[in-house]
C-alpha cells in the first residue's frame, strides 16, 4: 500500500520543487517512509468534514497594517556583512538565466 | 551530580539587594557547566565572556542605585533558533552554522530588558524538527538524569541545561509539543503559551500558525514570572495579541477550590504508559484534594492531530525554510547558476529530518494533492477547534499526560520517523487550536525517571492554568 502512496519517481518530482538534489539511497527511504507517513495521516481522509471551513490561523484574524511612517531598519552593512558574496553594497548570484559566463 | 534547584526569583531578590553580585551568580553556573556539559552537550554555544561582562554591567547599574528588573542577574539559555545579536544561531543546522543575527529576537530582547544574563544558546533539533534532540547537526543532547536517554525535543538543550542546574531559566520554541514534552522528559516546568501571547518576532520559522516561544524553569513560581516577561504585544508580530492580558504571578496562589477540571478521554487509555498514566491519576487526586471539581472530557477529534499537524507543520515548513537558498545568510555551496547553486546548498546544508519534512510538506501542498492532504488537515484543525470549545462550556482546565512515555533511549527511535512522531500525540492539538498548556513534573514511572503532567487552558486561560500547576507542585511536597 506504501508503495502506491509515492513511488520513486514522484518522490523525485517532489524534491525537485523543493530544490533538493537526493541520492538514489534517500529516494529509496523516503519513498518507502513518505509512503508510511501518508498511510497514517490518510485517517482524515475518513472523516466527513467537507462542509467545514479551512483553518489557516487559530484566532482568525486578518491583515494587520501599521501607519505608513518611515522608522529605523536594519542597517544594510550589518546585514550584507552575513551574507555568503556580496558586490556594491548588494547580493551577488552566479548567473540566474542562461550558460555560465 | 545535580545541584538544587536555584530559584531565579530568589536569585535576582539577592542581586538586587547586594546580597549576592551578578557576577558571582554567573560564574557559579559557569563552573556547574564546566563540570558536566561535556557529558550532557545543553548547549551549541556558552557565552562566558559576554555573561561576566554583562553581570559586571548589572553589578554597576545596582551600585548605582538602579533596579535592573525582575530577573537581575538570572542567567538564562536561549534555544539556538531565537536571533541574538552578535551571537551565532544556528537552529542545530549547517546550513546557518556561522551566522550573527543582526537582532535580537523580541523574546531575548524582554529577558535581557529584565535583567537577565545570557549564558548559552542550547542544543535542539534541527529547525525545532524532531522529539528527542538527536536531530541536531551538532551531537545530540543527553538527557541529565539518566545520560543513556533522550531530553526529549525539540528544545531538549534548553530542558537540559535547567534540568543540569547550568541556567535557572531557559527559553524554548513549542510547535507540536517541543517545550512541553522535553520539560516532561527532563522532569522540569515547561509552558506553551497562547498563540499569539509571545511575540515570534526574531524566532527562526518553522510552522508560523503553530510555533510559539515559552520558558523553561525549576518551578511554577519562576515559570510564571518569565511569562509575564514575555508575554507582551510587539508589533513587529503581526500575530502578536494586542488586549491587555492579566499577568500570572500575582494570582499564582488562588489555588483551584471549585475549578472545573476535565481529564481528556481521547489523550489517555491507549498508548499511554500505565506509570505515566498512574501518575496523572495521582495528579487528579491532588486536584481534587485542592477543591477542583473533576470529571471526564471528551475531545472526540483530539485523536486526529497528529495526523493533521504532520500534513500542517511540514507544509508551512516547506514554505518557511525556502528562503535558506544561499543567497543571503548561511551556507552557500558554489555553482554555475543560481538554481544550481540553491539545490546544492540546500542539498548539503539540510539534515535528513528536514529534508524528509520539507518533502512531505511540498507533496501535500502539491498540485493534485493539495486537497487531500493540506486543505484537508486544515478543516480537521477546524474540527478539533470545535471540539475543544465545546469542552470548554463543561470545564475551566483539561489535563493530560504530556508525554506517553518517560525518556527513550538515544538511537530507540531514528529509525521509524512514525515512532518518534507517535511522542507528540498529547501535545499537538493545542497547537492546532492555539491555547495555553504547560506540563509540570509529577514524580518518576517505574524506570525512576520523571513524568510530566499537561494543564490545558482556553485561549488566554494562563492565570487559571498555573494556579492549577502550583496546586500540583505543592501536593508533592
Amino acid at each position: 500500500m506504501s508503495q502506491e502512496r509515492i513511488t520513486k519517481h514522484e518522490c523525485a518530482h517532489v524534491a525537485a520543487l523543493a530544490r533538493l538534489r537526493l541520492t538514489d539511497d534517500e529516494l529509496d527511504r523516503f519513498s518507502t517512509q513518505l509512503g508510511e507517513l501518508l498511510d497514517h495521516v490518510a485517517e482524515v481522509e475518513s472523516l466527513d468534514i467537507d462542509d467545514l471551513p479551512a483553518t489557516q490561523h487559530p484566532f482568525g484574524i486578518s491583515n494587520l497594517l501599521r501607519a505608513d511612517e518611515p522608522a529605523q531598519t536594519l542597517d544594510r552593512d550589518q546585514v550584507l556583512a552575513q551574507a555568503p558574496h556580496i558586490e556594491n553594497g548588494q547580493f551577488r548570484v552566479p548567473p540566474v538565466l542562461g550558460e555560465a559566463s | 551530580m545535580n545541584p538544587s534547584p536555584t530559584s531565579a526569583s530568589q536569585t535576582a531578590a539577592a542581586v538586587r539587594s547586594k546580597a549576592r553580585s551578578a557576577l558571582s551568580v554567573v560564574e557559579e553556573h559557569l563552573a556547574v557547566i564546566g563540570q558536566s556539559e561535556e557529558e550532557i552537550c545543553a548547549f551549541n554555544i556558552v557565552t562566558a565572556d559576554k555573561a561576566r561582562s554583562r553581570a559586571a554591567q548589572i553589578d554597576a547599574q545596582i551600585a548605582q542605585g538602579h533596579n535592573p528588573g525582575p530577573l537581575a542577574g538570572v542567567p538564562v539559555a536561549i534555544k539556538d533558533n531565537l536571533c541574538t545579536k552578535g551571537i551565532p544561531t544556528t537552529c542545530s543546522s549547517r546550513i546557518l552554522e556561522g551566522w550573527e543575527p543582526p537582532y535580537d529576537a523580541t523574546a531575548v530582547e524582554l529577558l535581557c530588558g529584565a535583567g537577565a544574563v545570557i549564558i548559552g544558546k542550547t542544543n535542539m533539533d534541527e529547525f525545532a524538527m524532531g522529539s528527542s534532540t538527536e536531530n541536531s547537526a551538532f551531537r545530540p543532547t543527553r538527557n541529565p538524569q539518566d545520560t543513556s536517554k533522550v531530553p526529549g525535543g525539540s528544545s531538549g538543550g534548553s530542558a537540559a541545561a535547567v534540568a543540569a542546574g547550568f541556567a535557572p531559566i531557559a527559553l524554548g520554541t513549542d510547535t507540536g509539543g517541543s517545550i512541553r514534552q522535553p520539560a516532561a522528559l527532563c522532569g522540569v516546568v515547561g509552558v506553551k503559551p497562547t498563540y499569539g501571547r509571545v511575540s515570534r518576532y526574531g524566532l527562526i520559522a518553522f510552522a508560523s500558525s503553530l510555533d510559539q516561544i515559552g520558558p523553561f524553569a525549576n518551578t511554577v513560581a519562576d515559570a510564571a514570572l518569565v511569562t509575564d516577561v514575555i508575554a507582551q504585544f510587539d508589533s513587529r508580530d503581526s500575530t502578536s495579541i494586542s488586549q491587555p492580558v492579566a499577568d500570572v504571578l500575582p494570582t499564582l496562589d488562588h489555588g483551584v477550590a471549585g475549578v472545573r477540571i476535565g481529564v481528556i478521554k481521547e489523550l489517555g487509555g491507549k498508548g499511554i504508559a500505565p506509570d505515566v498514566a498512574a501518575r496523572c491519576d495521582q495528579a487528579i487526586g491532588a486536584l481534587e484534594s485542592a477543591g477542583a471539581k473533576v470529571g471526564q472530557a471528551s475531545v472526540p477529534s483530539a485523536g486526529y492531530g497528529l495526523s493533521a499537524y504532520y500534513l500542517i507543520a511540514p507544509a508551512e515548513a516547506s514554505s518557511n525554510l525556502a528562503r535558506f537558498d544561499g543567497v543571503r545568510y548561511g551556507l552557500r555551496v558554489d555553482a554555475k547558476s543560481t538554481p544550481e547553486m540553491n539545490i546544492a546548498t540546500r542539498s548539503a546544508g539540510f539534515g535528513e529530518e528536514v529534508k524528509r519534512r520539507i518533502m512531505l510538506g511540498t507533496y501535500a501542498l502539491s498540485s493534485g494533492y493539495y486537497d487531500a492532504y493540506y486543505a484537508k488537515a486544515q478543516k480537521v484543525r477546524t474540527l478539533i477547534i470545535a471540539d475543544f470549545a465545546k469542552a470548554w462550556e463543561d470545564f475551566d482546565l483539561l489535563l493530560s499526560p504530556t508525554s506517553p512515555t518517560t525518556a527513550f533511549s538515544l538511537g530507540e527511535r531514528t529509525a521509524d520517523p512514525m515512532a518518534m512522531y507517535m511522542s507528540d500525540v498529547c501535545t499537538v492539538p493545542v497547537n492546532l487550536t492555539g491555547q495555553a498548556a504547560m506540563s509540570v513534573p509529577y514524580g518518576c514511572g517505574q524506570d525512576g525517571l520523571p513524568v510530566g503532567v499537561q494543564i490545558l487552558a482556553p485561549a488566554l486561560g494562563e492565570p487559571l492554568m498555573f494556579r492549577a500547576a502550583a496546586v500540583l507542585e505543592a501536593s508533592l511536597g
